[in-house]
């Protein structure tokens, strides 16, 4: 975890702030898509829609993979003083949305194997099939990928919550420093 | 449609009468094609994603002698509405007038006539594919092997969507116009 020199930091990297927005951004983008499309009738639309969907998961996993090694190989700056069990909240809240950033589309991913369509992201590359073609599990990895991804919108909630009484309730630096494009 | 029939009935025919020359002539295949140990279905691409669907209920004859390989006949008639791509809703869809319009017509056929042999097990089938009401001939490339008792004929070839007026325009950019028809077919060998 700790592996670079301790230099005291105080704000994140522009690497950590990009990827934190970036990773943000496609998040909402792909969850409203997963809203949308599952519902529309058979048309070029649902497929379009359906592929645009996958693209964007397959980009977060890439980018959540790169912010993990990022995160094991960049210390971020400490968390402001506060309560320890807000300290333990919030890691747990970090912790959550690591793992649901990934599983989530590895969800989806493996959905859309055993469903016999494989994904090709962005049309070009075709990524392997993460199980064969099977209905039944097909059902399952659906079921799987939407609640996953419910429950990430929950816990994004809470992240959302905890950055904006930092800002307004104790008025401290942690929001306006994943805001701030730094020199490191 | 009668025509249909009749050419079955026919296939049949020759199918009896293959088998009773068999006895003459040695290894052959003929004889109604071992539907669950066959497959047809398709190869089509969505949005540059391949996707293969199989027809469920096919079925048909086949005569086929080594030593003339130029007389081999097949006849193949496929259900259109056992199409499945895995979703209810695109089944449903690909059923309608302006995909198979399988309500019009429900089979499509391939009729091969004479077998070109290439070596190491391999021809090349002459035959017409008839979907929704228009036809093609095709020159069909074709594995044969033995397996298991069986004669199984395999292999794959490109046809055109646009050619049999299968998928209206606004599907143009989605769904790729070349399909890979994907075929195994079995049967039963001569005794």
């Amino acid at each position: 975890m700790q592996a670079t020199p301790a230099t005291a930091a105080t704000s994140y990297t522009r690497t950590a702030v990009a990827l934190h927005w970036a990773v943000a951004a496609l998040i909402f983008g792909g969850f409203a898509l997963g809203l949308v499309f599952p519902d529309l009738p058979a048309s070029p639309q649902k497929l379009k829609l359906a592929s645009y969907h996958k693209w964007i998961g397959i980009t977060v996993l890439g980018l959540a993979a790169m912010r993990s090694a990022w995160r094991l190989t960049h210390r971020p700056p400490p968390l402001p003083p506060m309560p320890a069990w807000q300290m333990a909240l919030a890691k747990l809240t970090h912790g959550l949305l690591y793992v649901l950033i990934i599983l989530v589309p590895l969800l989806g991913w493996m959905f859309s194997s055993a469903a016999g369509v494989p994904v090709v992201w962005l049309g070009l590359v075709k990524l392997p099939n993460l199980v064969g073609k099977d209905k039944l599990l097909a059902g399952l990895l659906d079921d799987w990928h939407m609640a996953f991804a419910w429950t990430l919108l929950y816990v994004f909630l809470l992240h959302l919550a905890g950055a904006l009484k930092h800002h307004f309730i104790d008025r401290d630096d942690t929001l306006r420093r994943m805001l701030r494009w730094s020199s490191r | 449609m009668r025509r249909r029939i009749r050419g079955r009935h026919a296939g049949r025919l020759a199918a009896l009468l293959t088998l009773a020359a068999a006895a003459a002539w040695g290894a052959l295949a003929a004889g109604a094609i071992d539907a669950p140990r066959s497959a047809v279905g398709v190869e089509f691409r969505q949005m540059n994603v391949p996707v293969e669907a199989p027809f469920r209920r096919f079925g048909g004859s086949v005569q086929f002698d080594p030593g003339q390989p130029a007389q081999a006949r097949a006849h193949v008639e496929i259900d259109m509405s056992s199409f499945d791509v895995g979703d209810d809703d695109y089944n449903s869809e690909v059923l309608k007038p302006e995909w198979f319009d399988s309500a019009h017509f429900p089979k499509a056929t391939f009729d091969a006539s004479g077998l070109k042999p290439l070596g190491a097990g391999k021809y090349e089938a002459a035959g017409t594919l008839s979907i929704k009401g228009k036809s093609q001939n095709l020159k069909v490339p074709v594995t044969l092997e033995q397996r298991n008792g069986a004669t199984v004929f395999s292999g794959s070839v490109p046809i055109s969507r646009s050619y049999f007026n299968i998928g209206s325009t606004e599907w143009k950019d989605t769904v790729a116009d070349q399909v890979l028809v994907k075929f195994r077919i079995a049967v039963a060998a001569g005794h």
